[in-house]
């Protein structure tokens, strides 16, 4: 169950102390309203009574230094505060700060898509799209790199921390961690054209017995031949007759293209299109039969399939455990 | 002088000599109070425009997975709505105001340059009209008003929407600089005789700012623009992250620039609100140097903390920590001002009119504001909510709360002084009511829209819990802002009909515009009181209470620089800002590009020589106005052609140099040393051609004894042009051929 405001419901110790930093200058601000608000609405409570010339005060230095010494502390104090937060949830960046960053040293490579996440984890060679498996553990931490391979987009899971831009050419690495199981939710954070708002991912923090079995389910050298039904058989072989091989990747068949997501083991996700919809068997057929109409301005294009052909690629697809 | 009576004789004629029609009189005028009605009608037309598409936006997200709109079109909608209220609604609004009463409150007949002054109204008017013509060709601008590459490059926006964007922008651009040269020069040089620059009213010193503003960061803008041009239109890679560019660039030129516009759009409400708070507190502003320092502070500031709108970019902690403190600080002179505000209305008389309840209703939700902004210079809270719904609440709360709202507060203000009649309160209290109204219950909910994971610019969104029903209350705000437009429209329009008459100083205000009649004759004045204080028409109404027997203000020691020297002056430390930009493109790209061709193929000592005649010809020029003064006229003529003749020289070197490159197949789009390298020297040579353009016509005038020593002044600010040319060349010689600071 994902929450209803996540950046009040932290769920790593990253996004808790960005929370905690946020209550307190919420507070802080707080005050400071009531006080000026309250200053205001007295001076004019008081002044629309008033009928008489007031005296003509052209102000004080005094008073306007023993106002200010209330703000420079607050000021300063932030400042201490907030550079303290930025060097701890900082210290991560490159592992290596020659630059020379050891690919085993990376957990996670997550890469932005005009309008889908791509998913790695280099150690194991899994592959996967707008979803990522963490294990939950309050002293586990993942490091991902983050990049695009396009326009610019932005990883933001709320309850779990800090969001960081996905840039063409540039690579960035953040921390991600969860303290408890559950899913949780990641959207894209900055405009990155037609379909900014359908880039939505979702991370699952699972127990570590669950994680390894997931990484051996996906692992592309488990991924065994599977007897087709004559039906799904047929739908194979219109992927492969259609345009599908040109922009997918199916591991150990042909199809080798990076353009969309991989699809070598699309049954085991749990969504359509980057959040569009859920992923049933009805839901993909509807998928099929026009991804313009439920995203609009993907890089899908509407096939115009036969329902024949639909039903075919639906059976195929489903087997892509 | 005290007492200025303006003989007849030295009025300046600008009226065109033959009026035939009402709207020939008005296209063609040259008088700033018309220019600057036209300007805010201009902006009123706009904020039409830029208010249907935001009503259109709230339309499709009122409710979840909606389909009102396709994600194409609200992609248009957002990026034109932003970039319409900035430019279309935002600047041109204040430029208006400070067109009509600068001059006025510093007891100015006109602004400097008259006809410098309709000259940036018609590019405003003309580069708006130019980037809204986008829709007709179906594809208007959609990538965001900020434009990020590699969105907006050719590869992810191949249609002409971002191009349009481009000229239009590069055309109101020019508007806005020829705009703020104008209030620059017209604040320094054109003050009535008493008014020392410490006496100017508040409103006028924060367009002093404001001027200082947009001539130093519009052309930060311009050189991003005119990049993203060359990559669009001749193919370079400036910002093309696969051939070696780089996408964070774009973001930090754009910020140089849009940092400092936020100040832009919110210093002259500061002083609208400064303004009105004293008058209808019946006391002068409180700590006025408080208020008048704390604003230098905050242009001083502004120009470095533009990365704290990259918090998310990840440049590392110590630039996270740098940025940081510098936003932070802002906060201090900011909250300066508050403070000076409520002093002033603290044991004031208040008049609690609907100026008055704009004013309050500016504070309070500026200080909301302010505060959401001090959220988001603690970078961890930006780490999380900047690109949300929060950060939207964040600056429409500054600029409509803000900005706006001190608008409406100063349309109530001067409304009389510009038509001669007073607006209804009855009509404006309920035009206030409906406007607090609308606009709280839009934006409140966006911060909890924000932190509850709405990313801001989604066309749609999913039916998660709470999120139909905070965007359906601030989809309903909206409507009540739109009712409460209508209703100021309504205000205006019967008020003009028959409205109160307003006589010269309904409010028995302070500054000098209510010296004179409303509206204000075209020759502003024809007494201009004697200006001992801030606050002459006080002064001259209430003797007894007179503010120079209570106060010392410092008095004026006459000092008005020349008017063409400083306009040369202003406008050279605008183009500095633009050529330092590109150099700094060039020494970033240069030390990143690694292959092809590189500055090795450029000839250092064929070009070395070509600068000497470059760099003789500010020499010569030095010695043409030497000799123009002591009225020597025929050697005068002599030098300055020969002044000309080596600026000819020079870009006939360079025509050579370009035309070596060209044929060895080097041209603007080879590598990221090449497009530096043309557009650093073409846009140099198009500075010097101009620069031999104007030479030469200084020189026809000198031919035909039209310029004289007693218009040295006029020669010498060319000079100040020439001889800045002269200096870019320097740096672009030691920094691109002699490969200084790489």
């Amino acid at each position: 169950m994902n929450s209803v405001i996540p950046v009040l419901d932290p769920a790593s110790p990253q996004a808790e102390a960005i929370h905690n930093l946020f209550l307190l200058v919420l507070l802080i601000s707080a005050v400071i309203f009531a006080i000026v608000a309250g200053l205001i609405l007295i001076a004019i409570s008081r002044g629309r009574q008033r009928q008489t010339l007031p005296e003509q005060d052209f102000g004080s230095e005094k008073s306007e230094i023993f106002w200010m010494i209330g703000p420079v502390i607050i000021v300063i104090w932030l400042v201490a505060i907030s550079a303290n937060l930025i060097i701890t949830l900082n210290a991560i960046p490159q592992a290596d700060p020659d630059g020379k960053t050891d690919i085993n040293e990376i957990d996670l490579i997550v890469t932005g898509h005009q309008w889908w996440w791509e998913v790695k984890y280099p150690k194991s060679g899994v592959i996967t799209a707008n979803e990522i498996y963490i294990p939950a553990d309050k002293t586990k931490k993942f490091r991902v790199k983050v990049t695009s391979a396009d326009v610019i987009h932005c990883f933001w899971v709320p309850q779990l921390g800090r969001k960081i831009d996905a840039i063409p050419g540039r690579d960035n690495y953040i921390w991600l961690q969860a303290s408890e199981p559950g899913s949780y939710q990641g959207r894209c954070s900055e405009y990155c054209g037609a379909q900014h708002a359908w880039m939505n991912f979702k991370v699952y923090a699972v127990t570590d017995a669950e994680f390894d079995q997931w990484v051996a389910s996906e692992q592309l050298a488990n991924k065994q031949p599977k007897l087709l039904s004559p039906l799904a058989n047929s739908g194979k072989q219109f992927f492969f007759q259609a345009t599908c091989p040109q922009c997918h990747t199916i591991y150990g068949t042909p199809a080798e293209a990076t353009i969309g997501p991989d699809l070598t083991h699309f049954a085991h996700r749990k969504e359509i299109g980057a959040g569009v919809i859920e992923n049933t068997p009805e839901n993909l057929a509807l998928w099929l039969k026009d991804p313009q109409a439920l995203k609009p301005g993907c890089k899908m294009p509407d096939f115009k399939l036969s329902d024949e052909h639909l039903k075919q690629l639906v059976a195929y697809l489903e087997t892509l455990k | 002088m005290t007492t200025g009576s303006i003989e007849q004789s030295e009025r300046t004629s600008l009226e065109p000599p033959v009026t035939s029609t009402l709207l020939l009189d008005w296209v063609s005028t040259l008088d700033h109070k018309r220019i600057g009605i036209m300007y805010i009608l201009t902006a009123m037309f706009y904020l039409a425009i830029g208010g249907f598409e935001a009503l259109l936006m709230r339309i499709q997200l009122s409710m979840p997975n909606n389909t009102f709109l396709s994600p194409e079109m609200f992609n248009q909608l957002f990026t034109m709505h932003g970039t319409t209220m900035v430019f279309l609604v935002g600047m041109p609004v204040l430029t208006g105001f400070a067109n009509y009463f600068v001059p006025l409150m510093v007891g100015a007949r006109d602004v400097a340059f008259p006809r410098l002054n309709a000259f940036g109204f018609w590019m405003l008017f003309f580069g708006g009209l130019l980037l809204h013509f986008s829709f007709l060709t179906g594809s208007a601008p959609n990538a965001g008003w900020f434009s990020y590459v590699p969105l907006s490059s050719k590869a992810y926006s191949s249609l002409q929407g971002v191009d349009y964007w481009i000229i239009g922008l590069l055309i109101m651009g020019v508007g806005s600089v020829s705009g703020a040269i104008n209030i620059f020069a017209t604040i320094i040089c054109l003050r009535a005789p008493g008014m020392s620059l410490q006496r100017v009213p508040l409103f006028v010193w924060m367009m002093l700012m404001q001027s200082i503003l947009i001539i130093l960061a519009l052309p930060a803008l311009n050189s991003a623009l005119a990049m993203l041009l060359i990559d669009r239109w001749l193919g370079s890679a400036f910002f093309d992250p696969t051939r070696g560019g780089s996408a964070v660039l774009w973001q930090h030129y754009f910020w140089i620039f849009g940092h400092p516009e936020v100040y832009i759009l919110i210093l002259p409400a500061f002083g609208m609100i400064s303004e009105v708070i004293p008058v209808f507190s019946r006391k002068p502003i409180y700590g006025y140097t408080f208020v008048a320092a704390s604003s230098v502070a905050i242009v001083l500031l502004g120009y470095g903390v533009w990365a704290h709108h990259m918090f998310a970019v990840g440049l590392g902690m110590y630039a996270d920590i740098f940025f940081a403190v510098g936003s932070l600080l802002i906060a201090i002179p900011t909250g300066i001002k508050v403070f000076n505000w409520t002093a002033t209305l603290w044991g004031g008389e208040i008049k609690f009119n609907t100026s008055m309840h704009f004013a309050i209703a500016f504070l309070l939700q500026f200080v909301i504001g302010g505060l959401t902004g001090i959220m988001f210079a603690a970078v961890p809270i930006d780490w999380q909510l900047t690109d949300t719904y929060f950060v939207v609440a964040h600056f429409h709360y500054v600029l409509i709360g803000g900005t706006v709202f001190a608008l409406f507060s100063a349309a109530y203000f001067w409304f009389p002084k510009m038509s001669g009649r007073m607006l209804s309160e009855r009509w404006g209290i309920l035009h206030f009511w409906l406007w607090v109204l609308g606009f709280n219950m839009t934006f409140m909910v966006q911060h909890f829209l924000g932190m509850m994971g709405m990313p801001r610019r989604v066309y749609t969104y999913a039916d998660n819990p709470g999120w139909a029903l905070l965007n359906g209350i601030s989809s309903l705000g909206a409507v009540f802002m739109a009712i409460g437009t209508l209703v100021f429209l309504w205000n205006i329009g019967t008020s003009l009909l028959r409205g109160k008459i307003a006589g010269d100083n309904p409010w028995d205000a302070f500054t000098l515009e209510w010296a004179t009649t409303s509206p204000p004759p075209p020759e502003n004045f024809t007494v201009i009181p004697e200006i001992k204080s801030r606050r002459p028409v006080w002064d001259l109404n209430h003797p007894e209470n007179a503010d120079w027997k209570i106060e010392k203000t410092p008095v004026d020691r006459g000092i008005r620089p020349n008017l063409p020297k400083l306009a040369a002056w202003a406008f050279i430390a605008s183009e500095a800002v633009f050529f330092l930009l590109l150099l700094i493109a060039y020494v970033v790209f240069n030390t990143r590009s690694g292959e092809g061709v590189t500055s090795s193929v450029l000839d250092v000592t064929r070009t070395g020589i070509f600068s000497l005649f470059l760099i003789s010809s500010s020499v010569t020029f030095w010695i043409a106005e030497r000799f123009l003064r002591a009225g020597k006229q025929s050697a005068f003529v002599l030098t300055l052609g020969l002044t000309i003749l080596l600026g000819i020289t020079f870009l006939a070197g360079q025509a050579w140099e370009y035309t070596g490159l060209l044929t060895n197949n080097i041209t603007i789009n080879t590598n990221l040393f090449s497009a530096t390298f043309f557009t650093v020297t073409g846009f140099h040579g198009i500075h010097v051609t101009a620069g031999v353009i104007a030479l030469f016509v200084m020189l026809m005038m000198g031919i035909k004894g039209n310029l004289t020593a007693d218009k040295s002044h006029v020669f010498g600010a060319v000079g100040v042009y020439w001889h800045f040319v002269d200096v870019v060349w320097l740096a672009v010689f030691g920094i691109i051929y002699l490969g200084l600071l790489q």
